[in-house]
């Protein structure tokens, strides 16, 4: 499905209050205990946490962190057995059945998503799933349904896009007008808007770019068959002429020696 | 020796008592890794240096086979069964730090080609099976099969291309792991450059480890090589340090690093350490004829570079992400033990290897019927008796005299 039509999921600064109630229906979606009000970080427990963070101005804002269901996702692309997958619904889900635990995904994962059940002698690989099987009921995701301020609204990628654009045009002095996760990394499909400039604060980094992170290394693994062949044929040529190279001149040699160059090795013992 | 053999034993006693915790209780039981530092030392160490240290194998094989560099011949079994065994512990490593290790073969039937990590499980696999191959020609000498070393020796300069290949894919795609990582490590260690400063720095500190094996199989096995021959790996080693050298300041300068490299920064002083103790110094050791005509500068020479190789891959995988991850990673005591009985497991299983097979066998006793008809010695008596030599020789041949001066 086209990234445009995809679920996703657009949070606003201006409207959190840091309440929790997002993190306390997370929990209980995924059948995880503990008091949401403790939760300081996402954790194996935990795949959304919720905080406030300080304008430049000094107000106070609420902003939650969650995994940003990347157009390409960075986690999926360096999973050497496919246990992190693309849905063409939107969602980026996680297979433990195929998962050899290597870790990759998280040092990968630009936003420092992905958690692991360290004290597990099975360990999983932990992050938040938007809920796939209740978008494919048609209904929200369980954070969007329990927000009480619309801070976190689901709709498709291009909606939820025109949206922030209309709310920037509505309260122009309330926004910085840009929207964080529409081209970043290729595009992430929960995307944030905020009062302030905030691309270190939600881990947009300026120098991820604007292409997906995967094109960094594809660009050297795409060119393996080439290196292999190259590598391959240089060294057969190089065997081939050293070979040549020392019979001429051994050749030549026992020539000039007046010996038979079969026995010269022998004829030394 | 009572004393490493009392070392050897507490090592792996202590690592069996840390592997059933490790696996009954999981990797947070044993290890400092958190979800800001999911690598630690075993990726770091075991894995990254593991295979760099191993690179030996396939620089000397393609040496001797591919440009029939006949003089390094003694050192091709060595370099053949500590590649093995490297590639064995890494393998075993490995299966340590996997969270789900029973999933190991995946790769095998999940294919995810956009992986670096998928690449490097299948070169890994091959390489493996490329070194296991080679290695059986021992074997079945040990074992007089006569037709089966017949067999292993007609497909050895294919094996060796094979090997060749592997390395220089997998051991580049080391690096090239990390180029999916920008704005997390360091910029003074993110650079596109990455692959190709993994691949040159396998090849010095193959180069390094030969020298350095030499030294301690002459210690406890009463075997070595001959002065001459390590003296030619040394100036080798000068060789590839430089190239490294050389690649790791262009590219500071193009990217506008060096200034950073010099700030004195955590990150600087890192780069700095890693640089100039094992880059700079076993170069300018090297360089010096007093050192490199003595098997103490040489040793020291190659220790540094190790040392080197090993800091670098460190900042690489470890300290290069502590501005981006904050807070610190260091080792817990049992990660560091789980790998210390890796390394005591390595040398022991080289010992047992070089006492029980033919592993010295082409050095000096070969019978005569072995020899290649043709050594090249033979072939530059007339050059060399007017003693000139060609520039390629004296770079990479460095042919002594029949008095073993250089
Ligand atoms: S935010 Fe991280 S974990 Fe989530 S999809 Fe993107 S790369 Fe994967
Ligand atoms: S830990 Fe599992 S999900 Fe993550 S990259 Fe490795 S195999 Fe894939």
């Amino acid at each position: 499905m086209e990234a445009g039509k995809q679920h996703a999921i657009l949070f606003d600064l201006t409207r959190c209050s840091a309440c929790g109630e997002c993190v306390g229906a997370c929990m209980e979606k995924q059948g995880f205990e503990g008091d949401y009000e403790q939760v300081k970080d996402l954790s194996a427990t935990s795949y959304t946490a919720c905080r406030n963070v300080v304008a430049p101005d000094d107000e106070e804002y609420g902003l939650r962190n969650l995994c940003r269901h990347c157009v390409e996702p960075t986690c999926a692309s360096v999973c050497p057995v496919t246990a992190l997958e693309k849905t063409p619904e939107g969602p980026v889900v996680y297979d433990a059945s195929k998962c050899m635990g290597c870790r990759y995904c998280m040092t990968a994962c630009p936003f420092n998503i992905p958690r692991y059940e360290w004290d597990s002698p099975m360990p999983e690989v932990r992050k938040c799933d938007m809920c796939h099987d209740r978008l494919a009921k048609g209904e929200v995701t369980a954070c969007a349904d329990a927000c009480p301020n619309e801070a976190t609204v689901c709709g498709t990628r291009d909606e939820l896009i025109a949206d922030a654009r209309e709310r920037f045009k509505e309260d122009p002095d309330d926004y910085h007008h840009h929207i964080y996760g529409e081209h970043e990394i290729g595009g992430t499909n929960v995307m944030f808007i905020s009062p302030f400039p905030a691309e270190t604060l939600l881990g947009y980094k300026p120098e991820l770019g604007t292409k997906p992170l995967s094109e960094r290394t594809w660009r050297v693994l795409s060119k393996i068959p080439n290196i292999a062949i190259f590598a391959g044929a240089t060294m057969g040529a190089l065997w081939w002429l050293t070979a040549r190279r020392d019979e001429v001149r051994a050749h030549e040699a026992a020539k000039r020696l007046g010996v038979d160059p079969k026995h010269n090795g022998q004829a030394r013992q | 020796m009572p004393f490493w053999r009392g070392v050897f034993y507490l090592l792996i006693a202590m690592g069996l008592v840390l592997t059933v915790v490790r696996f009954s209780q999981g990797l947070g039981s044993v290890t400092n890794l958190s979800d800001s530092y999911p690598w630690g030392l075993w990726v770091g160490f075991d894995l990254l240096c593991g295979v760099g240290l191993a690179a030996g194998g396939f620089v000397i094989t393609a040496v001797v086979y591919i440009f029939h560099i006949e003089r390094m011949r003694p050192i091709v079994r060595p370099a053949i069964i500590t590649a093995f065994l490297g590639y064995l512990l890494v393998s075993a490593a490995l299966l340590f730090d996997l969270g789900r290790p029973w999933n190991i073969w995946h790769p095998l039937i999940l294919w995810n080609p956009s992986s670096v990590m998928f690449e490097v499980a299948w070169c890994v696999m091959l390489y493996s099976t490329v070194l296991g191959l080679e290695f059986s020609g021992m074997v079945f000498e040990k074992l007089r099969w006569k037709r089966a070393v017949k067999v292993q020796k007609m497909i050895s300069v294919p094996l060796v291309i094979a090997g060749v290949v592997l390395s220089t894919l997998h051991q580049s795609s080391l690096g090239t792991m990390y180029l999916i990582m920008p704005g997390k490590l360091h910029a003074l260690w993110y650079t596109p450059l990455l692959p190709l400063l993994f691949l040159v720095s396998a090849v010095s500190v193959g180069l390094a480890m030969v020298i350095i094996e030499s030294k301690l199989s002459a210690r406890s096995l009463g075997m070595s090589l001959e002065v001459p021959l390590l003296r030619t790996i040394g100036r080798a080693l000068v060789g590839v340090l430089g190239l490294f050298g050389f690649l790791r300041v262009y590219d500071l300068l193009d990217r506008g690093m060096l200034a950073e490299a010099f700030s004195f920064s955590y990150e600087s002083c890192l780069f700095l350490v890693e640089f100039g103790l094992g880059v700079v110094l076993p170069m300018a050791l090297l360089l010096i004829p007093k050192i490199r005509m003595s098997t103490r500068g040489l040793y020291a020479g190659a220790l540094l570079a190790v040392m080197g190789f090993v800091v670098n891959r460190l900042n690489v995988s470890l300290t290069g992400f502590e501005t981006a991850q904050g807070g610190h990673y260091i080792p817990s005591w049992a990660e560091v033990a789980i790998t210390m009985m890796f390394v005591a497991l390595g040398f022991a299983a080289f010992r047992f290897i070089a006492k029980h097979f033919p592993v010295y066998a082409e050095h000096g006793t070969t019978p005569p019927s072995e020899v290649p008809s043709v050594l090249p010695a033979d072939i530059e008596e007339p050059v060399a008796a007017n003693g000139v030599k060609t520039t390629w020789e004296r770079t990479f041949l460095d042919l002594p005299d029949e008095a073993g001066r250089l």
